[in-house]
């Protein structure tokens, strides 16, 4: 399967995120809007990232706003069915470093 | 991942064959100057060219790739840090969060320098080394070359500048040595990177000598698929990918659609691999500057257009190849909407010989000219996806196409 579709190799999923905490972008992180969604680079780690829907970029940009990345989903406008997606989107985007927890 | 979201139905490689407003990155030839004359240099890189971009050009070039939000740029050449500028321009870069990655043969990696770049979060740099032995590189690079290149990476791992890039092009020669290289760059604390040989500027002359042999290309496949979990290839096997699975990247032709080469005098080329007058847009120096040539030129509308299979449509694998490498093909005198020259099934081959006495196109010296029509049949219809991806988010790449 092409790697465009799945986390990148070597990146653990699951330790580094948690629905219920507040993140943030990462400050080494830049965001580009596109038509399809976004561009996101980490310049600490030279890694580029595709956010595949444009909600997806307004639940990034408001993580630092909401009191937890659920919330985040939910203010995004995330169905329902949807937040499982969502919230696996941002756990590869934690694992990755491109979001981080902040200090509430 | 497999929960539905509506949003992302299309494949993200389909958008980016349409192009996007801007590059995800693109590599700025800063100057044809080298003191080294590698034998496959893809440039053709030698001496200065007088109309090179000045100080203030090459800054206000900075200016326009920020204004577009280009997050970084590779810098080559010809070798970069022999112009007097070249810290100035890398500073500028910074300074408006544009970050660099640069190319170079280390022969000016100083201590001082070395320091220097282990500082900075947003400069990166690669060096260049075609041989895990001095007798394998230096035929290619150079006498000395070898020697100059592992002193530019002990002083950068001695300045502590963690995961610097060494980039190798694989050659009939120098694939055998695929764990000499990574034990290289381990010693280091480097990162390898492995890219194709193309037959692009000098390296026509030397191409049908140096390229892989077939049975050379799978077995870098292989080991691509088995050791390469952390070795980057800019993209640059996705012909490969006929073998059975695509190997990490894009695998996709960025020409012109997500990625493009600044010449060191402004010519805009779709890659880094076609510098010929086939392949020029235009020039910054123009009216609307980059940024118009990247969004208006006809070459690149063109490149962005669905692009016709043509020999390769009746092939079962053309979704994973889509065709492979358009430079590949025009400078070894391919048809472009055929098949790579290094096809894995041995089509490209065929072709080489059915060629009969054409002559394959030579590189271009002059920058200057208008381009003529890229020769890519055109088709309203696009060929039935993959399955489409349904994850909001589709992973990250660390490494795009450049030289």
């Amino acid at each position: 399967m092409p790697p465009t579709t799945t986390p990148a190799p070597g990146v653990e999923t699951g330790a580094s995120y948690d629905a219920e905490r507040p993140y943030a972008l990462h400050p080494q992180v830049s965001l580009r809007p596109e038509s399809f969604g976004a561009l996101a680079y980490h310049f600490g780690t030279r890694r580029l990232s595709f956010l595949k829907s444009r909600t997806l970029l307004a639940v990034v940009e408001s993580l630092a706003l909401q009191p937890s990345g659920l919330e985040a989903c939910r203010a995004a406008g995330v169905p329902p069915e949807e937040l499982g997606a969502y919230q696996q989107a941002l756990r590869a985007l934690a694992d990755s470093g491109m979001i981080c927890e902040r200090v509430a | 991942m497999t929960v539905t979201v509506p949003s992302a139905g299309i494949r993200l490689v389909d958008r980016f064959e349409q192009g996007l407003d801007a590059p995800i990155c693109l590599t700025w030839e800063l100057t044809y100057a080298c003191n080294l004359a590698c034998v496959h240099c893809l440039s053709s890189s030698g001496r200065r060219d007088p109309r090179e971009l000045s100080t203030d050009e090459g800054k206000a070039l900075i200016d326009e790739f920020e204004r577009m939000q280009i997050f970084y740029v590779n810098i080559g050449g010809g070798e970069p840090t022999i112009r007097s500028d070249f810290w100035e321009l890398v500073d500028h870069a910074t300074a408006h969060h544009v970050g660099v990655k640069f190319s170079t043969n280390g022969s000016r990696i100083t201590e001082e320098v070395a320091v220097r770049l282990a500082g900075s979060d947003y400069v990166d740099v690669q060096i260049s080394l075609d041989g895990a032995t001095a007798e394998i590189n230096d035929a290619v690079r150079g006498d000395g070359s070898f020697a100059t290149a592992v002193t530019a990476m002990e002083r950068l791992a001695a300045a502590g500048f963690a995961g610097f890039k060494l980039s190798v092009v694989v050659t009939r020669h120098n694939v055998g040595q695929l764990d000499g290289f990574k034990a290289i760059a381990d010693r280091y604390g480097a990162q390898l990177r492995l890219t194709r040989l193309r037959p692009s500027g000098r390296g026509a002359d030397v191409w049908d000598e140096l390229h892989p042999t077939a049975g050379q290309q799978r077995e870098l496949y292989d080991w691509l698929v088995a050791r390469g979990q952390d070795v980057l290839t800019g993209d640059s096997f996705f012909h490969l990918a006929a073998y059975g699975g695509a190997l990490p990247g894009l695998n996709l032709c960025g020409a012109g659609r997500v990625v493009c080469l600044v010449d060191p005098v402004g010519d805009v080329y779709a890659c880094p691999f076609a510098i010929h007058d086939e392949f020029l847009a235009g020039n910054v120096r123009s009216s609307g500057g980059f940024t118009s040539v990247w969004r208006q030129s006809d070459l690149f509308t063109e490149l962005r257009a669905p692009q016709n299979a043509g020999a390769c449509g009746s092939c079962g694998h053309y979704d994973a190849c889509r065709g492979g490498c358009m430079a590949a093909k025009f400078f070894t005198g391919l048809p472009l909407d055929g098949p790579d020259p290094e096809c894995v099934l041995g089509h490209g081959e065929h072709a080489l010989d059915a060629r009969g006495d054409v002559e394959a196109p030579r590189p271009s010296p002059d920058h200057s000219s208008r381009p003529r029509r890229v020769p890519v049949a055109l088709t309203p219809g696009r060929r039935p996806g993959r399955q489409c991806d349904q994850s909001p988010l589709a992973g990250s790449v660390p490494d795009l196409g450049d030289d």
